[in-house]
């Protein structure tokens, strides 16, 4: 009991050890759920959830909300489990802390909250639109997807990244941190 | 199988299944240190190779065991039939945003729960923003440029006209090797 509780509150685990307890929790979903480990479709369900409310006819003659169902199942419930569960290993590794701009993004940009918020939005705008004209995430696609050798869910992990480090450098181009 | 129908049939068990594997995921997400900005924006800056080693060790482990189970009977297939207009420009649009945000959309809900309000009230409202509109778009793209430039195959073996066992073993050599290659280049 002292080990686990030693372990649960380690800061840090290898990297190696968590991503081999996500390949098993993916492994799960696909045996328990029979669905990939995915994360943008809740983001999809949850505004069909807020479309409803405010403005039930248009949100219920939309294409996409056929298609993938305002309501509150699995593909849902993952954004609040990752929320609580993060939450808890936080606590436990005692680095939990409210902030509103990361230590990196401060010691490039300078701590202005407005400036790194306005920015996250613009970055939450793309991932969400892009993560659902691309059909998927960095887990529905680039692990859930590679771990069944689809050839598309890999070619789509690539540019995930070749996007990401391309708009990163020039972020960052000329801020010293590179 | 009976009992695992019932498993997968089951709405409220179902609800219940999804919030334990977020939180689970979470957990993770944390311990490795992905719920952290400088851990993804290092990754993309390519000075801190956390995601690929977490990511690899992921796709290491979780495709012997999905094609295990598959072998059994126990799992389906879900891979989709890809396209370049879906996949590359999708993921290209995608990673413009996560170069931005420093969070993907499952590590931006573990951000949250360290307490990282941009995530919340950038990333997250952003995501809820951007999934809305392309929800709007997609009466005009889903026959049009999602489905340009089809993919000829679905998945990597057939691509390269090797069995699903020997293609498992060739990724698995290369992963396996290109994490150890970072291992011993001390990144």
């Amino acid at each position: 009991m002292v080990l686990l509780f030693e372990i649960l509150t380690l800061a840090r685990w290898s990297p190696y050890v968590v991503g081999a307890g996500i390949g098993i929790l993916t492994c799960l979903a696909f045996l328990l759920s029979d669905r990939p480990l995915g994360c943008s479709t809740a983001f999809v369900k949850a505004r069909g959830l807020i479309g409803k409310a405010i403005n039930p006819e248009k949100t219920g003659r939309m294409e996409y909300y056929r298609e993938i169902i305002p309501q509150v199942d699995w593909a849902l419930m993952i954004i609040p489990g990752i929320v609580i569960g993060a939450f808890l290993s936080s606590v436990l590794s005692g680095t939990f802390q409210v902030s509103w701009v990361p230590p990196l993004w401060a010691s490039a940009f300078g701590s202005n909250v407005v400036v790194r918020v306005v920015v996250a939005l613009l970055g939450g705008i793309l991932l969400g639109f892009g993560a659902r004209w691309a059909g998927g995430c960095t887990s529905g696609h680039g692990i859930s997807g590679s771990i069944q050798l689809s050839l598309g869910s890999m070619i789509t992990a690539a540019c995930f990244f070749a996007g990401g480090i391309g708009i990163a450098f020039l972020l960052f181009h000329g801020t010293g941190m590179w | 199988m009976g009992a695992l129908s019932a498993i997968r049939g089951s709405r409220v068990l179902q609800v219940l299944l999804g919030l334990l594997t977020g939180i689970c995921f979470g957990f993770l997400l944390q311990k490795g240190g992905l719920t952290d900005y400088g851990t993804i924006e290092g990754q993309l800056l390519l000075v801190d190779f956390t995601v690929l080693k977490v990511m690899l060790s992921a796709v290491i482990v979780g495709m012997i065991v999905f094609h295990l189970l598959k072998h059994l009977g126990y799992v389906n297939s879900h891979a989709a039939e890809g396209s370049l207009g879906s996949n590359v420009i999708g993921g290209l649009i995608f990673g413009a945003g996560f170069g931005l945000l420093g969070y993907c959309p499952g590590t931006v809900a573990g951000a949250v729960g360290t307490g990282a309000l941009d995530a919340l009230v950038g990333g997250m409202v952003g995501m809820l923003i951007g999934a809305g509109a392309f929800a709007e778009i997609y009466p005009e793209v889903r026959a049009t440029i999602l489905t340009r430039g089809k993919f000829p195959v679905v998945t990597v073996p057939e691509f390269l006209h090797t069995g699903v066992w020997t293609t498992i073993l060739i990724l698995e050599v290369c992963m396996i090797g290109f994490l150890l290659v970072l291992g011993y280049s001390g990144l």
